[in-house]
């Protein structure tokens, strides 16, 4: 019974727990005055500036863009450093 | 070949640049949150409505910090893969460890608690609250841990062996990474300077409101927590700067010779305080190093080996692999020629490995790897054309270890008068010349925190891992036209960035300073 119990009520915290939580910061966001909400939109420009532009234009990760296997990127390098 | 060399320069600029950008957010980070974290806790136990507001404004100023100066170090991690291709495969996972950790905590840690400090005022208890901000100062902290761990292991390989096959270092002893000394001095020396920076924008910011006249009780009582932070920073800063001079003399001695301008050492060494370099002086020459000096007899070796007659090598001795014992005999160590000459072996050795390799002979590939092993720990010294290449660029070095050091003195002066006048005479605070005193303090101290990075930083030059690799071999093949625009571009947003965190930083100021503080219950 008491087994039982607890198999029911755990979920019903967990959910109550993410429930708490999303309130937080739903109501966080919402009461936020205009202080915050030019940081955010500060933080979201320079997230999309940074992963949308400068990362995918501007800096790939050449070995992983250039070589499919660990061995070929690991040649590659041996070929540089020991050119 | 030039345009190498070329890639290179912008390459390093770059990385500069993005460092220094990240670094002036996150000493304030560090700082701040305790300083906040200190304030919440005064709060907690008095339940005054005066030490909250005081919390909340400082709170307010650290949020502004944290979010214009969030993923400013992402932008390191990008140029890793695309410009610094060969060293970021060489490092392997010692370095990726410890930044997925910094990252899995960085996000977890900060960004779940620094919600709760800005969104739970009303939403949980006054403990859960103050458990929160208090989790923030130490999620950064940690945060801070592994970075650091990181850059020591750059300054101090240690905890791993060389794979030829993977071309990799591999990690064989964490804690050897983790908790060398190095990174240990490291680690205490960066965060508790940024304490020191944030007594000091606290103390600035503070002086403001008293120069201002507006509600000087609340920037008496941040003087007071403020200040005291800064002291306790300071105090740990001194005492972990020293260990990290033993350090330095220990595992990276040209390091030390171009902090000090030393190109022939002795022992009882003198600790040049004020100098002058001469720009002519090239090592192995009879010019006189300084076009003049004032210096601490004996200081050097006080403070490199903790005795007052311990030999102390310069850039001429550390070439010619020259040390004496205190008793004045001569101790053949290996000389940079002999060094080359090793790395040369070492990377003759790995193009036989990769023969062999390539051949299938494993019997081959055992006796390369082996001989390869047998030189390694000077592998990098093989991509230098001479020794003097091994000389990091002494004017730099040299200078910006003394601004940081001369600044930081005048630092221990400003919190110490401004901690005095808080408690025995809040009259001096009243002393204009007092208040702009802290009020510059504040780009002082942001110089003297990017000096003390510069000396680290620049005074390991060539290598961007100690003896195994210089800079010029961890390049990526890139144009370098691409590198320079991709420095223009960063300088560009960054710079915007930096300017809008100070304008909405200007404003909060404003704003707190006018805020109805003497309305409130204490």
């Amino acid at each position: 019974m008491s087994a039982q119990s607890t198999a029911k009520t755990s979920p019903r915290r967990v959910r109550s727990f993410l429930s708490r939580v999303a309130d937080l910061y739903v109501d966080g966001f919402r009461s936020m005055k205009s202080t915050g909400r030019t940081l955010w939109l500060l933080i979201i420009l320079k997230a999309i500036l940074l992963f949308a532009v400068m990362k995918l234009f501007f800096f790939p990760d050449l070995l992983k863009r250039d070589y499919s296997t660990d061995a070929e990127r690991a040649q590659a390098v041996r070929t540089s450093l020991t050119r | 070949m030039n345009d190498l060399i070329s890639t290179v320069d912008w390459s390093r600029a770059q990385f500069a640049l993005t460092a220094m950008y990240h670094w002036l957010f996150v000493p304030l980070t560090l700082g701040l949150a305790v300083i906040v974290a200190v304030m919440e806790t005064i709060y907690y136990r008095t339940r005054s409505e005066r030490w909250l507001a005081i919390t909340k404004f400082w709170m307010t100023l650290f949020g502004v910090n944290f979010a214009i100066g969030v993923a400013t170090g992402i932008i390191l991690e990008f140029e890793f893969g695309s410009n610094w291709s060969n060293y970021s495969w060489f490092v392997g996972d010692i370095f990726g460890a410890p930044l997925a950790i910094e990252g899995i905590l960085a996000f977890f840690m900060e960004a779940t608690f620094v919600a709760v400090m800005f969104f739970g005022w009303k939403k949980v208890s006054a403990g859960f609250h103050l458990t929160a901000t208090w989790l923030t100062a130490i999620g950064a902290t940690l945060s801070a841990l592994w970075i650091l761990v990181a850059n020591a292991w750059m300054q101090y390989p240690v905890g791993m062996e060389f794979d030829p096959a993977q071309m990799r270092n591999v990690m064989d002893d964490f804690w050897a990474v983790a908790f060398s000394p190095v990174a240990v001095h490291k680690f205490i020396h960066t965060v508790f300077s940024g304490w020191i920076l944030a007594g000091i924008f606290v103390l600035g910011v503070s002086a403001w409101f008293l120069y201002k006249k507006r509600n000087p009780e609340l920037a008496i009582r941040s003087i007071k927590v403020g200040g005291w932070v800064g002291a306790i920073g300071m105090l740990i800063t001194l005492w972990s700067g020293d260990n990290s001079a033993v350090d330095v003399a220990r595992v990276q001695p040209m390091k030390l010779a171009a902090m000090e301008g030393l190109y022939d050492g002795k022992c009882g060494q003198e600790l040049v305080g004020i100098a002058m370099l001469n720009p002519d002086k090239q090592p192995g020459d009879d010019l006189d190093p300084y076009l003049f000096d004032i210096s601490i007899p004996k200081g050097l070796s006080l403070l490199a080996t903790h005795s007052l007659n311990g030999f102390v090598p310069g850039i001429n001795d550390l070439i010619d692999g020259i040390e004496l014992t205190e008793s004045g005999d001569t101790i053949h160590t290996v000389s940079y020629a002999e060094r080359i000459a090793m790395g040369r072996q070492a990377h003759e050795a790995l193009r036989t490995y990769d023969a062999a390799m390539a051949a299938g002979d494993t019997a081959a590939m055992s006796a390369a790897a082996a001989d390869l092993k047998a030189n390694y720990q000077y592998f990098g010294y093989g991509y230098l054309s001479s020794p003097e290449d091994a000389v990091p660029p002494i004017g730099l070095t040299f200078y910006a270890f003394r601004l940081m050091v001369c600044i930081g003195g005048l630092l221990v002066l400003v919190i110490a008068v401004m901690l005095f006048s808080a408690y025995r005479r809040q009259g001096w605070l009243d002393k204009k010349w007092l208040l702009w005193v802290a009020m510059l303090s504040i780009p002082l101290v942001y110089v003297c925190s990017q000096a003390g990075w510069v000396t680290a930083e620049v005074g390991r030059q060539p290598w961007i891992i100690q003896d195994l690799m210089p800079v010029q071999a961890a390049i990526s093949a890139i144009p370098t036209a691409t590198v320079i625009l991709t420095f223009c571009l960063f300088a560009l947003i960054f710079t915007g960035f930096l300017a809008a965190e100070i304008g909405i930083m200007l404003r909060q100021i404003s704003k707190g300073s006018k805020m109805d503080y003497e309305s409130l219950k204490d």
